[in-house]
């Protein structure tokens, strides 16, 4: 259970790096952008992959009527979540402690994973739907105006994850080391957890002495 | 029967040879690319980019225009002494100040020779140099933003054509005059010019970091022409030399009064030990008029400063700082090799090559074998100096660069081709024929410590028929030889802007990872910039009214104006606040008596614009910046002189 501990613990402490990190990255490319704009998205606020890249890609969005990008104090995300990750590194690490001095069980740190699992789908739920809101929520002055094949307006959504192509641009959408670190943090909790589970099998009622 | 055949075949044979030999030049060379894929060695493909920035004077054009090698490519024009319709350069109220002289505003010069910037002999890359010949001046280029940054006037100069080469710590520019005048300028008859006239060299000191230039002194040298100069290098860094004609001190029917002496001179100056006199308060102080033009890249803007005083040296109060090597007719070239051993003097009326050796001239010093002098100035005996003599058998012989390899590549002028010898051992090894009438050639870094001898680039004078004729006057032609092998082969030829007099070049590679994208919008401190386009604005004042303006694709801020009047002065501001490389916006507006203008972006620009018709007359930007270019435009409305109007202007609402 020691070993076990120790892992929930490096786990959750793995999420901090959101904090350093971005946590995703939009990437836009075109023939006149041979080095691409990207925006960097962090959990408290968006950041140009290039100095300027914001500032041209909101030049650009005009164009199609999207509005400029969000600054941290223009969207309850960006301060949000910065707490609820700081709230789950305590957990993760509270737990941790407490399960290395055999106060709780390993059913504990799945209990930990399930619920951060659940808000970091809450976390992509809500992306996408800022995505969606930026895409097709348009100026209706805006200078372009263009449709699909049936008539419905054009949507500038970027993809959620992967690649699409969007009038002359070429948009990827991909996870960052952030994101990475979160992904391997939050396997070692799970895998905390299994291995709470096995010490458990192994030594029977032992442990709950 | 059998007979007339042979005389037929004989006939044929000899027509065949007279042919091969009228064609030999242009029809080898044809066969010889294809037979080497030349083409394969020029060709940059799509998306590919060159391994040399060339930096091409233009002569007459006064600017200096950027080429790739071995491509050939045209890559921009810089504006340096004149006006320039393209960015506005010369026309806008920043940019004007660039072209004040004593002389008042001179927007034109013929430019000749780039030099860029060394340090221990190598190239830097940090600044490009170029002289203004006919109201003497030099400038100093940035080759990060590739824009002229300083010009200063060189007074007590005519002629400015010994110039603008550095030494090997980019410690001087040098300025030497190719007329010699009275000095100070005076009324005199001209006749008297013997003894009575001076040639002043101008040794020009520039700041290590900013590069900021300021005339240290001025030798002021007999009467006679000085016509090109070269510095020192390795052991004779200290030292500069400068060829001389007209030691006869001829002033009528130069061209056979000044041809006289069967030699001249090449002038040997130890700059070091003349500054050290100047820095012990040596020297003269004269009065002086010449304007110093300072472009800023903070606030955009470019100031002059009219200065009043010049530091004169007499050569002959500084003993063992001056000497003449004599040099066999007139010569013109004078250019040391990179070792910095050898100071060749092209004769350009004679056929050979004079080569000079350093450590012969000290050792010639060192033992006072002098010749006699010429105004106090000790001439060392020809023998003495003279490391080898190059027999080529051309004619006209006028430039001289180094491969590092050993090699040297003479131009012909009169007999139209490039020759290459040996250093040392003065043997001709190849010689290729130019289109035509060579004058200076340039291999990348030639005139520093370490050449890139991959190519060479002839710089022709006559066109004739080398392209599609476009009428009696054509651009000239540009030549690029490969020099890699042990012969030289031309690879390439293009038509240039204005007369490409001399170049120079350096590997891509030191210069494009600097090259400026934008310029910073926040730190743009021109005085009427505005930050934000909120701030943009109309004030009056008096008769002049200023308009702080913002432009960003694809859209003026303000676009409409009214409030204007007949008579007023109008100063349009333009800051583009676009950060992204490559994005000018322009400006003009009808009637405009000076020219459009590029603002790149987080720059600010002004033009004057006085109205002079009551209406309504557009302004628009001239540079394809967005789909929405067309859109980019805006109203001033123009009242009569007595209107009570007042100033109004839209910032984007509805």
């Amino acid at each position: 259970m020691k070993k076990a501990s120790l892992l929930m613990i490096l786990g959750s402490v793995l999420l901090l790096g959101l904090f350093v990190f971005p946590l995703w990255n939009i990437e836009l490319g075109a023939p006149q952008y041979p080095e691409p704009l990207g925006i960097d998205i962090y959990i408290n606020g968006l950041q140009g992959q290039n100095e300027f890249d914001i500032q041209n890609i909101d030049g650009l969005n005009h164009y199609i009527g999207m509005k400029t990008l969000p600054k941290p104090e223009d969207m309850w995300e960006f301060t949000v979540f910065p707490l609820v990750i700081g709230v789950m590194v305590f957990l993760g690490v509270l737990l941790g402690v407490l399960g290395y001095t055999n106060k709780i069980s390993y059913k504990w740190f799945f209990g930990w994973f399930i619920l951060m699992s659940a808000l970091g789908v809450l976390g992509m739920y809500d992306f996408n739907a800022w995505l969606v809101d930026y895409g097709t929520n348009l100026d209706p002055k805006a200078i372009l105006k263009l449709a699909n094949p049936d008539g419905t307006p054009m949507s500038y959504k970027p993809p959620l994850l992967g690649h699409q192509k969007m009038l002359n641009f070429d948009a990827y959408s991909y996870p960052r080391l952030g994101a990475y670190l979160m992904f391997v943090g939050m396997c070692l909790t799970l895998i905390a957890g299994y291995l709470g589970w096995r010490y458990k099998k192994i030594n029977g009622t032992k442990q709950q002495n | 029967m059998k007979k007339y055949k042979y005389y037929l075949m004989a006939i044929i044979g000899v027509a065949l040879v007279f042919s091969g030999c009228g064609n030999g030049g242009t029809k080898g060379s044809s066969n010889g690319a294809l037979g080497s894929s030349a083409a394969e060695k020029v060709y940059v493909a799509p998306g590919q980019q060159d391994e040399f920035y060339a930096f091409l004077s233009g002569g007459y054009s006064g600017n200096l225009t950027v080429y790739g090698l071995p491509s050939g490519r045209m890559f921009k024009e810089i504006p340096v002494f004149s006006q320039f319709p393209t960015s506005g350069y010369g026309y806008s109220e920043e940019t004007k100040p660039m072209l004040n002289t004593s002389f008042g505003f001179v927007p034109w010069d013929d430019a000749h020779h780039p030099d860029i910037s060394q340090t221990n002999g190598e190239l830097d890359g940090r600044w490009i140099f170029i002289n203004g010949n006919n109201t003497p001046r030099i400038a100093r280029i940035s080759l990060s933003t590739f824009e002229t940054e300083e010009i200063i006037e060189i007074p007590n100069s005519a002629g400015n054509h010994s110039s603008s080469f550095i030494t090997e710590n980019t410690e001087y520019v040098v300025a030497g005059t190719r007329f010699s005048v009275p000095v100070p300028q005076r009324d005199m008859p001209i006749n008297e010019y013997k003894s009575n006239f001076k040639g002043a060299l101008t040794f020009i000191s520039v700041e290590p970091e900013h590069g900021q230039l300021d005339i240290k002194f001025q030798l002021l040298m007999p009467g006679f022409n000085y016509d090109l100069s070269h510095p020192g290098r390795g052991d004779s860094h200290g030292w500069f030399f400068f060829t001389t004609y007209n030691t006869e001190e001829a002033n009528s029917l130069m061209e056979v009064n000044s041809s006289q002496n069967d030699k001249d001179f090449i002038a040997a100056v130890n700059w070091k030990k003349i500054e050290e006199y100047v820095n012990s308060g040596g020297g003269t102080k004269m009065a002086a008029d010449y304007a110093h033009n300072v472009y800023d890249e903070g606030t955009h803007t470019g100031t002059t400063t009219m200065k009043k005083e010049v530091l004169t040296v007499d050569p002959t109060k500084v003993p063992g700082a001056v000497f003449f090597l004599p040099t066999p007719k007139s010569p013109h070239g004078c250019d040391v090799d990179p070792s910095g051993q050898y100071i060749i003097g092209n004769g350009k009326l004679s056929a050979d090559l004079t080569v000079h050796s350093f450590d012969k001239m000290i050792a010639a010093i060192d033992g006072k074998k002098f010749d006699g002098e010429a105004y106090g100035i000790p001439i060392l005996k020809f023998e003495d100096v003279l490391a080898g003599t190059v027999k080529s058998g051309g004619l006209g012989p006028l430039h001289t660069e180094f491969d590092g390899q050993g090699n040297a590549y003479t131009t012909f002028f009169i007999s139209s081709e490039v020759v290459k010898w040996k250093l040392g051992t003065w043997e001709v090894v190849d010689r290729k024929p130019t289109f035509y009438s060579v004058g200076h050639l340039m291999i990348p870094g030639g005139n520093s410590r370490k050449p890139f001898g991959k190519y060479v680039v002839a710089m022709n004078k006559i066109t004739k028929d080398r392209y599609l004729p476009t009428g009696p006057e054509m651009e000239h032609s540009a030549q690029i030889y490969d020099i890699s092998g042990e012969k030289m082969e031309l690879i390439y030829d293009f038509p240039t802007h204005g007369e490409p007099h001399y170049a120079a070049g350096c590997p891509a590679e030191l210069l494009a990872p600097n090259s400026k994208k934008i310029y910073r919008l926040d730190d743009n401190k021109h005085p009427y910039a505005v930050a934000n386009p909120s701030e943009a604005r109309v004030e009056r004042n008096g008769k002049e009214v200023h308009i702080y303006m913002s432009t960003i694709r694809s859209h003026f801020t303000p676009d409409n104006i009214e409030g204007i009047k007949v008579g007023d002065e109008v100063y349009f501001h333009i800051t583009n606040h676009e950060q992204d490389f490559d994005v000018p916006h322009g400006f003009s507006i009808i009637g405009q008596n000076t020219s459009e203008l590029l603002v790149m972006p987080g720059q600010t620009k002004t033009s004057i614009w006085k109205p002079k018709k009551v209406g309504v007359w557009p302004f628009y930007c001239t540079d394809f910046c967005s789909a929405l270019h067309q859109e980019m435009q805006g109203y001033v409305r123009v009242s009569p002189a007595n209107s009570n109007l007042e100033l109004s202007w839209s910032l984007g609402e509805d």
